[in-house]
């Protein structure tokens, strides 16, 4: 039970939820950019939440399935096709042996997940499956997906799935975040900067952190003692520009951060390609609470149908 | 609790408990203390802790606890936890070989410090350094308590690649790459040991609040070591408390 990569494209990484409790020690939480794609991808195949998937930048990759299985892309629109023929994302597909995967760029959005039925078997490294490429370990080998890798398909619980389908999210550039833990470092001015001008993504943005060129964000100096980096926390550069904090971030970090992305918003932004533009507002943390739990009230009936 | 701490919020999953405004040992037992607090009385929903110099994150799970009721919980835990450590922590005996090959910048930090080799290696070796925290890569500590005498600025040029092992000078700290990195210490020395291995149940040998002590050891000694780590046989010494 395997699939063969024949191009791996530009930056296709095996992922799950991630690496969380390791962080006193250092250990990056690494894990998909979109949980959300990641979790209606491993839905829609009949898997259990939290088996690793592929994770796909800006281009898709090219396999042989080495087995009859199931898969399902969400996210972007890579265009995939199975043997020449198109096949729709956030829907289930069944395959065959020797059935020939093509993808190309994306139609739209930054991030396509492919997740196969069973999951991806690549070894559990301290409770997780991602790949964490800066100290190279999990995933596979530690490294992006390239030609000739035979990736393992794991036997795990499943439920037969026929022609299971999920909406596709649309997305406006709204990012929602939460002010602080360091907002007191930014002069009110620098705030109402940030809270008001659009900021596009720059083409320097990674899975480590997510850049942006806009108005300058006035501030009163931004080197603070290291402290813990939450997942969306919003530094500011010395240029006064935002970098947001993604899933490759490192754990700790001395720089101000004026504000953090909302956990339901992460996902919008994980999809965002260089140059498109998002706007911040501010909401406060009981807002977000309340959409955090409605969402992940909705993740676990889906889940709960399996 | 002291009148200095205060809560931050970090986004709708994190917090930041803030004990100071300064890097000292002092604040640093106290996040400490309350961390063996938080052990002891699990509170439901907390997901992880990341201690800093002179902070704690806290990452939680707003389904299980709500941010406003965790601050309440958290707060009134501050009040009952003390600022004493009496156990201190471990102290990690680290073997080095200074200088040479494994340590190619050990001369010009002598040099900088109007020193001897010998003299560098003897200081930088009879301190018992606490570990404030860990972060940058698995495994790297940031160590407090570099004698003033060899404080040395990095290098203008990082390398890019230091091997594991590697422990180094870089301005007013001192520590050791767990991971083969790039980086802009000067280096003065390597441990066979091994900081970070998966295959250990703890895969990072020490943790924030413990201490480290370098010893410095022959060639020999350093090849016998380096032969027993890798045939997983050496086991490395530690103390309580400080010398």
């Amino acid at each position: 039970m395997s699939i063969k990569i024949t191009n791996g494209g530009m930056l296709s990484t095996i992922q799950d939820a991630g690496r969380t409790g390791a962080q006193s020690t250092g250990f990056s939480v690494s894990g998909v950019m979109d949980c959300d794609a990641y979790r209606d991808a491993n839905h829609l195949v009949g898997n259990i939440n939290g088996e690793a998937v592929i994770e796909m930048t800006y281009n898709g990759i090219c396999a042989e399935f080495l087995c009859d299985t199931v898969i399902a892309f969400t996210g972007g629109n890579f265009s995939p096709t199975i043997n020449g023929l198109s096949v729709p994302s956030y829907h289930s597909v069944s395959v065959k042996r020797g059935d020939i995967l093509k993808m190309g760029m994306t139609m739209d959005s930054m991030r396509c997940y492919m997740a196969v039925k069973g999951g991806f078997d690549v070894p559990v490294i301290m409770g997780s499956r991602s790949t964490n490429m800066k100290i190279k370990i999990g995933g596979f080998e530690g490294r992006k997906l390239k030609t000739g890798d035979i990736i393992p398909i794991g036997h795990g619980i499943t439920e037969p799935v026929r022609d299971r389908v999920l909406p596709k999210p649309e997305y406006n550039n709204e990012i929602r975040v939460i002010l602080g833990p360091q907002d007191k470092y930014f002069t009110q001015k620098g705030i109402d900067t940030f809270l008001s001008c659009e900021y596009t993504v720059s083409d320097k943005s990674d899975r480590m952190g997510y850049r942006f060129d806009g108005a300058e964000i006035e501030n009163n100096g931004t080197d603070i003692i290291s402290d813990g980096i939450a997942q969306g926390s919003i530094q500011i550069s010395s240029n006064g520009q935002p970098i947001i904090m993604m899933a490759d971030r490192q754990t700790t970090g001395g720089y101000a951060k004026i504000a953090t992305v909302i956990s339901v918003d992460i996902p919008k932004l994980a999809q965002k390609k260089p140059g498109e533009k998002v706007k911040f507002t501010a909401v406060t943390l009981k807002e977000a609470q309340k959409e955090y739990i409605k969402k992940e009230k909705y993740y676990r009936t889906l889940f709960l149908e399996d | 609790m002291n009148e200095k701490t205060e809560f931050l919020i970090a986004g709708d999953c994190g917090l930041i408990i803030k004990f100071g405004d300064t890097i000292d040992s002092e604040t640093n037992n106290r996040i400490r203390s309350f961390c063996s607090v938080l052990e002891k009385k699990r509170i439901e929903g907390i997901v992880e802790v990341v201690p800093t110099f002179n902070s704690l994150s806290v990452y939680y799970d707003p389904c299980i606890i709500k941010g406003d009721r965790l601050i309440k919980k958290l707060s009134s835990l501050l009040k009952k936890s003390g600022t004493n450590s009496q156990d201190g922590g471990r102290t990690f005996i680290i073997p080095v070989l200074y200088g040479g090959e494994w340590g190619e910048d050990l001369n010009d930090v002598a040099a900088h410090a109007h020193l001897t080799a010998e003299e560098v290696i003897k200081i930088h070796s009879s301190t018992d350094y606490l570990i404030y925290m860990l972060g940058f890569l698995p495994g790297f500590a940031y160590l407090g308590g570099l004698d003033d005498r060899i404080v040395t600025p990095r290098l203008d040029t990082p390398r890019t690649k230091i091997h594991a092992g590697a422990v180094g000078i870089g301005g007013e700290q001192t520590g050791i790459y767990p991971l083969a990195s790039p980086g802009g210490w000067r280096l003065i020395g390597t441990t066979p040991v091994k900081i970070y291995d998966e295959s250990r149940d703890e895969p990072i040998l020490y943790k924030a609040g413990d201490k480290i002590r370098f010893e410095p050891v022959t060639e020999e000694e350093f090849a016998e070591i380096k032969k027993q780590v890798e045939e997983n046989r050496y086991t490395v010494k530690t103390v309580k408390g400080e010398r």
